[in-house]
């Protein structure tokens, strides 16, 4: 149960303060005093302190990258994905243009016939990788949420276009299978635990 | 007699030349770990165990590297900079005890290559020589960076040079020697007769002009870490450069020897203990220059001239003055 307290009490003014910055004095009297409050105030040792107790608490931060990664938010944009249908298996495109006609740096195209089923069939689809600016426009205009952003940001190859192709982007067969295709929670997902790591905003000036 | 002693003594100075370039390459391992701890990072990692074969990679790196001589330098002097950084460092550590004399197959050690009678002016002055290496490395560079850099050693060099030099005159007058075995021998007494509780002034005045000697951070002027290039060492590349590390890394080793020879007692009475005790503490004052560099900012080069001209140099003094109205 969240309590009311995080909702009512926006006002965080209290954690902010002025720093009492003291004019630099200009008589040498003073600033020999300055000098000698300086020198006897031991804040160096404040400093070697600082350090030396982290070091003996010993938090590392570093995330050893290749080894162990950092989780990506669920709004990640990184290269698209085809998805299937749960229920057959099959393509959910529906070849309906949508993509086309909104990718704002027109590196979609698809060409649709309709097929002997008197269904609508997606004969050819391409993202021209090399264009896309990853806006993530495709993926939020989808109806059958078929055009999705995927995770794989480690992606290695001369030039963009050839980061992925259409059979690539589809889900594979047999991870249908194992039923291991992951949905896109896409657009307003909040990356989990997100709550923990968000401090108040101070809204009251 | 004689060829034994000069058998003797070029294997003490091979022993020393080898431990401590090796020191200096593994002295880098330390700092860079020991700054990664104090700022919650890893430090090198990959090669080897805990990245402790880091430094020989750096090494082999250094080595291979081509040695590139910018067509605008002077050429000679260029070339010899790097050669002087290095070489007085280690030439500094001859007059340095480094562990009290031992007996190995029945022959009596003394693990100082030469004990002469002037040990801290000859070590002092060769570190002092050893500021020429960045100073004609940056004069002799073909960039203004590199110029401006050797100019704020110049600097810095003339200021803590003065304190140094007073400083350790106080100690000098109450042992009445120069050299760091009859420094020892004075301290021998134990905890109680350590230099440091009769001239605690010069002793912490000296521990902040050996920052200045060896170029650490709140005085690393010579690297000027915010014009983001590498101040005297912009245009070096390959093992010259390196060399002025391991000069650096070397001299720190050195001064982290004399600071505890000269006011803490050394190896004191010479047993299994005392040498013990002065690696224990040369380990100290060398992790020491590390948690400084992790913990306080670099001063202005007029800060550093403010500090050693009008506050230690005057200190210093004071501190001779009421030392010899005491010994009178």
């Amino acid at each position: 149960m969240m309590k009311n307290e995080q909702f009512n009490n926006r006002d965080v003014s209290n954690e902010y303060f002025m720093v009492d910055i003291q004019d630099y004095p200009t008589e040498p009297w003073d600033k020999f005093k300055r000098t000698l409050k300086r020198t006897f105030r031991i804040e160096l040792f404040v400093g070697l302190w600082v350090v030396m107790r982290e070091m003996i608490r010993f938090d590392i931060h570093t995330v050893s990258y290749p080894e162990e990664k950092m989780p990506i938010g669920p709004r990640y944009r990184a290269v698209h994905e085809m998805k299937r249908l749960w229920e057959s298996d099959a393509e959910r495109c529906i070849g309906c243009g949508l993509c086309e006609k909104i990718c704002i740096s027109n590196c979609i195209r698809m060409e649709t016939k309709v097929d002997e089923n008197s269904r609508k069939e997606v004969s050819e689809y391409t993202i021209n990788l090399g264009r896309c600016i990853f806006c993530g426009y495709c993926a939020e205009v989808c109806p059958e949420l078929a055009i999705t952003h995927g995770g794989e940001y480690e992606n290695a190859s001369e030039q963009r276009e050839h980061f992925v192709d259409y059979a690539a982007m589809l889900t594979p067969l047999d991870k249908m299978k194992a039923g291991a295709q992951q949905e896109f929670e896409g657009f307003g997902a909040i990356t989990p635990h997100e709550d923990e790591s968000v401090k108040k905003t101070p809204l009251s000036y | 007699m004689e060829v034994a002693y000069l058998i003797e003594t070029v294997i003490k100075i091979v022993v020393v030349l080898l431990v401590f370039s090796m020191l200096a390459g593994i002295g880098t391992y330390f700092e860079r770990k020991i700054l990664a701890f104090m700022q919650r990072r890893l430090g090198p990692m990959n090669v080897g165990p805990y990245g402790l074969l880091q430094f020989g990679a750096d090494a082999i790196k250094l080595f291979t590297k081509e040695d590139i001589i910018p067509s605008n330098v002077v050429a000679p002097i260029f070339k010899i900079a790097p050669v002087i950084t290095a070489a007085t460092a280690f030439l500094a550590a001859a007059a340095i005890p480094f562990l009290p004399s031992f007996t190995i197959f029945g022959y009596e050690v003394h693990p100082i290559i030469a004990d002469i009678n002037i040990g801290i002016l000859y070590i002092l002055g060769m570190m002092g020589v050893g500021l020429y290496g960045p100073l004609l490395g940056g004069m002799a560079s073909a960039n203004k960076f590199a110029l401006l850099s050797a100019a704020r050693g110049a600097a810095v060099f003339i200021s803590y040079e003065v304190v140094t030099g007073l400083s350790i005159l106080a100690p000098i007058m109450m042992v009445g020697s120069l050299s760091l075995i009859d420094f020892n021998e004075y301290q021998s007494g134990g905890f109680t007769d350590w230099i440091v509780w009769s001239q605690p002034v010069a002793f912490i005045l000296f521990w902040i002009a050996a920052f200045a000697e060896t170029g650490r951070t709140p005085f690393h002027l010579i690297a000027n870490d915010h014009e983001i290039v590498d101040g005297f060492g912009t245009e070096y590349s390959g093992m010259r450069w390196g060399l002025f590390f391991i000069g650096e890394y070397a001299n720190m080793f050195f001064i982290s020897f004399v600071i505890p020879l000269l006011f803490l007692g050394g190896y004191g009475d010479g047993s299994f203990l005392g040498a013990l005790g002065l690696l224990g503490k040369m380990a100290f004052f060398f992790f020491f220059f590390l948690w400084t560099r992790a913990a306080w900012p670099d001063v202005r080069p007029d800060q550093l001239m403010w500090l050693c001209w009008k506050v230690l140099m005057p200190i210093a003094v004071l501190n001779i003055l009421i030392t010899a109205i005491v010994l009178m």
